[in-house]
């Protein structure tokens, strides 16, 4: 701490900073805009604690990658007035260092910098760090990761979710007010829920993924992770529309409302018991149940639906995904970028040795199930059975939606659990994404909201609607929000 | 087209060649298939790149509208059914030229779908990503055994059309002799520069060998590297002789890719690059990244006016509106730049009025052979303007030079270009029409010959060769050999 900044740590200045901390990136964009706040000070703190965790390496959380080692310009345009943002490692940060959590783009910095970052930094966003992740985004408990193991800061012998873990910590424990992250089949959603914050996945194609790295094309979205719902809109708001560099990317039909119901009369929320009943542990379905209790108590109708295949859909995610894995992951090898093995005999030897030593164990079995799942003679059996699955998954949500306007389900069949608990059982760690991967497969939107704790620790319960109907979820999410009153506080380091 | 070739490749063998050609075409949009970038045309290597094109982590493709314009034009001028629906997938293999580890291309759902160009069925038209050039550094100049390999990744994402045909080839001439067919074809619409001493135009050549009569199909060799019409008929030639032999031993030909090494002491020519055995799997899938390709009428409307007449259309024209032999009609229509000549010159209203066969034997036989190397074989490129040589045909159709006079005046119209009749009257060209004058001189001419003379009134037809001779010597080529023909039989009472 350079001796200016000392006084932010005297006795006056501890209350302060208290207060800084408390707000939500929302509340603090409004405060620098009336002039009650300023955006450099707020900056250096969030700056000061991140590096700090940084610093502490596996004494910390362990959330950042990165960390900006000051405030990127003076100017704080409108409307977000430098409130500072963290971003998960995967999206391109131009001359940031930006790895995926990858061994093999060790060093790696960009020439350019990701749509979605760019267009939060040009409403006025300021980068603060990038967030520690699951290897490629490839897991649920961000252990895959070259950086190491990120801790849940409700519990530092827990995982935080993945693969967005990183960022989830971050803003759990208040060490950044907000986070940018990706989710493709959950990865957004679970790490949110396992941190007792809020997390949402915006319809495929909503925002660009220009500049995001690549885990699985078809599935990848970028989305916020806040402390409250409002947060999450109004980082949504200033990401979404089309981009000319995005060929799937898509004009959101409307503007994107910061949400203000509070109540839920007329909203019909449907429950498949597909994704609710078995498999999920009782203190979360417990939690889960008293928050439609609460959604019931203001005005939502709750009824039942089907999703027949919902199901299935984790075994076709487990084909498509890494399948197109398989295919995305081909660019790193060792001949313009990151990684390359020294003394290699010929090509084929760099090829090999470039990628076994610079990719991961379960991103090394990512590529081989997509590899072998697209091989001649397989991939009828393989892919193109998946992708008639995922077809009826969607039909399914287009049935259920004649019906309800949004469907609920825990996020995660289970609260946080034990680092190492899972990393040798693959199957058991896929199972965390048993109830956020079919709303994936739909391409659907979905957010996640603390609704409550088990054993103490937080429990998320997610909101699913039809494409684009993001405003009617949020507004749903945020009239719950207000009713539950959780408390994330006791995250806060 | 070349049924003297088949001829010879099958007179003395009991096998006949069957032959597909795989074309790729490099379109000569503005920028790359897939992202900004502006087509390289030499530039300073890994110039003319950025994160698209050099697959970066995070870049994603975009696919080029023009691109699918010129696939649609191709698709029309070769008769296909253009799919109102078509997906590009990936092609996935380890290339240091391939920076993604895929080459974007198309599958199972191309662009165009079947056609015909002459005798030869087109199978299918897709479009797809260029790779990046490779340098081998070293002795072997193959990336086993060189010292290092550099990449320049200006080229990587030049966007291709590859054209397919049916195996309807049955020699090596008339897969030389087609492919130029093609490549004016290609060149009449505008859609690519199709040089294949530059790359533009490339051709690979599917060759299997079977029994005279026989429908079957043989086992296929897959033969690349032919970088030039000649070197196509002779990797052919040389892959059909290595096929027939091991038949003839009673071999087996091996289904595998081959090279051609066009050097002439290269023994033997062809090598294998690799067998079925060691073919990659390209673990081909629909790219997630590019939505599928939806052709709606407004882009065939598009496309469609942007045709220009074909050189098989305007062969037919020719023959038929402009009354041309075949064979002049085809070599006008084939090499467009003759063809513009020649309706440049007829519309060119030149007074006396060429007739069109003899302007067409003009353009193409004495105008062509008077042209340099620098010219290209381009008469537009020359000194002569259209409408001075269709007024010196005219010249010569109305009698009013002769055809040695002709000639010397188109020597200097190339090398200085001008009016021809001024020409004519400079150089005291003009054909010797006062009768009186001719006859005096054929006159002098037969006093000066008297054997001959003696000989042609015998009835000895060809003895009227010093004659003549003598006469266009003393008028410097101006008079009419028809007219002295006439007047020496005159003079002689025959």
């Amino acid at each position: 701490m350079r001796a200016p900044q000392a006084s932010l740590f005297g006795l006056a200045c501890e209350a302060k900073m208290s207060d800084l901390l408390s707000l939500s990136a929302a509340q603090a964009a409004d405060a620098i805009a009336a002039g009650s706040l300023s955006a450099s000070e707020l900056f250096e703190v969030y700056r000061t604690r991140a590096a700090a965790d940084r610093a502490a390496g596996a004494d910390g959380l362990n959330c950042f990658t990165w960390v900006a080692a000051q405030r990127p310009g003076e100017s704080s345009p409108a409307p977000l007035g430098g409130v500072p943002l963290a971003v998960k490692d995967l999206f391109c940060t131009e001359g940031v260092p930006s790895q995926s959590g990858s061994r093999i783009l060790e060093g790696y910095e960009p020439p350019y910098t990701a749509s979605a970052v760019a267009r939060l930094c040009a409403a006025g966003a300021s980068l603060l760090a990038k967030t520690n992740q699951d290897e490629f985004a490839m897991g649920s408990s961000n252990e895959n990761s070259a950086f190491g193991a990120v801790r849940n800061p409700w519990d530092r012998t827990r995982v935080p979710g993945g693969s967005s873990g990183g960022s989830a910590a971050a803003v759990a424990a208040g060490l950044a007010p907000w986070a940018l992250g990706t989710d493709t089949g959950g990865s957004i959603r679970q790490p949110a829920a396992l941190c007792g914050i809020v997390g949402l996945k915006p319809t495929y194609g909503a925002v660009s993924r220009y500049g995001m790295i690549a885990f699985a094309s078809s599935l990848d979205q970028a989305g916020p992770l806040t402390r409250d719902v409002r947060d999450a809109a109004l980082m949504l708001g200033h990401m979404v529309g089309r981009d000319e560099c995005d060929a799937t990317s898509l004009a959101f039909p409307h503007e994107i409302q910061l949400p203000t119901a509070e109540r839920l009369d007329g909203v019909r929320l449907g429950v498949p018991e597909e994704l609710s009943g078995e498999g999920v542990h009782a203190g979360v379905l417990d939690a889960f149940r008293a928050a439609l209790v609460r959604a019931e108590e203001l005005g939502a109708q709750i009824s039942d639906v089907r999703l027949p295949h919902a199901p299935h859909a984790l075994s076709a995610y487990y084909v498509i995904a890494p399948a197109e894995a398989s295919s995305n992951l081909a660019r790193f090898d060792g001949v313009r970028y990151g990684l390359r093995v020294a003394d290699a005999a010929e090509l084929s030897d760099m090829y090999t040795r470039t990628r076994h030593d610079g990719f991961g164990a379960e991103v090394k079995r990512r590529i081989m199930l997509g590899t072998y799942a697209l091989s001649s003679g397989y991939y009828d059996a393989f892919y193109g059975r998946a992708q008639r699955v995922r077809t009826k998954i969607a039909e399914d949500f287009s049935e259920a939606f004649q019906q309800v306007d949004l469907i609920a389900t825990p996020t995660a069949p289970t609260v946080a659990f034990k680092l190492g608990d899972k990393t040798s059982d693959p199957l058991s760690m896929y199972l965390n994404d048993f109830c956020t991967v079919p709303m994936s497969l739909a391409g659907i939107p979905a957010i996640s909201i603390p609704c409550g704790l088990s054993d103490g620790l937080p429990v998320g319960l997610q909101l699913a609607g039809p494409a684009f109907s993001e405003n009617r979820m949020l507004d749903a999410a945020y009239a719950l929000e207000q009713a539950l009153a959780f408390d994330g506080s006791a995250a806060r380091v | 087209m070349s049924s003297a070739g088949a001829r010879d490749a099958t007179a003395s063998s009991p096998y006949e060649p069957v032959i597909g050609l795989e074309i790729h075409v490099q379109l000569a949009t503005a920028t790359k298939m897939f992202c900004g970038c502006e087509l390289s045309f030499g530039e300073p290597p890994n110039t003319r790149t950025c994160p698209v094109c050099l697959g970066l982590p995070g870049s994603l493709p975009v696919a080029n509208a023009r691109a699918i314009h010129f696939g649609l034009m191709i698709g029309m001028a070769l008769g296909s059914e253009l799919a109102p629906r078509s997906i590009f997938h990936r092609k996935n293999y380890f290339y240091p030229d391939l920076p993604k580890g895929y080459q974007i291309s198309q599958y199972d759902e191309p662009l165009c779908l079947g056609g015909r160009l002459a005798e030869v069925r087109i199978h299918r038209v897709h479009l797809e990503e260029d790779a990046a050039k490779l340098t081998h550094v070293g002795a072997s100049g193959r990336i086993h055994g060189s010292d290092a390999s550099i990449v320049d990744f200006n080229r990587g994402g030049t966007p291709l059309a590859e054209i397919v045909t049916e195996p309807d080839v049955r020699s090596p001439e008339q897969a030389s002799e087609w492919l130029k067919l093609l490549r004016s074809t290609l060149r009449q619409l505008g859609v690519s520069d199709v040089n294949m001493e530059e790359g533009s135009l490339r051709c690979d050549a599917n060759i299997s060998l079977r029994p005279i009569g026989s429908s079957e199909l043989g086992v296929k060799t897959e033969l690349k590297n032919m970088n030039s019409f000649r070197f196509i008929e002779r990797g052919i030639r040389a892959e059909i002789a290595r096929q027939e032999k091991i038949l003839r031993d009673g071999g087996q030909v091996i289904q595998e890719t081959l090279h051609f090494d066009p050097r002439p002491d290269a023994h033997p020519p062809i090598t294998s690059l690799r067998s079925k055995e060691q073919a990659h799997d390209y673990r081909y899938f629909p790219e997630p990244d590019l939505l599928p390709v939806a052709i709606d009428q407004r882009m065939i409307d598009a496309a469609r006016a942007a045709m220009t007449e074909l050189p098989a259309d305007r062969a037919e024209r020719f023959e038929r509106e402009l009354e041309l032999s075949a064979d002049s009609a085809q070599l006008l229509a084939f090499r467009a730049e003759l063809g513009d000549y020649f309706e440049a010159a007829l519309s060119a209203e030149a007074d006396p009025a060429p007739p069109t066969q003899a302007l067409a034997n003009w353009i193409a036989g004495e105008l062509t052979a008077r042209l340099g190397e620098d010219a290209g074989g381009d008469p537009s490129a020359s000194l002569v303007r259209p409408q001075a040589l269709a007024a010196l045909v005219g010249l010569v159709a109305t009698r009013r030079i002769s055809v040695g006079a002709a000639r010397q005046v188109l020597d200097t119209l190339v090398a200085e270009g001008g009016d021809p009749q001024q020409i004519v009257e400079r150089e005291g060209l003009a054909a010797i029409d006062g009768a009186d004058e001719l006859a005096g001189i054929v006159a002098a001419a037969l006093a000066a010959n008297s054997d001959a003379a003696e000989r042609v009134r015998e009835g000895n037809v060809k003895a009227i060769g010093p004659i003549v001779g003598y006469v266009m010597r003393e008028t410097k080529g101006r008079a009419d050999g028809t007219e002295v023909a006439r007047l020496v039989n005159e003079q002689l009472g025959v």
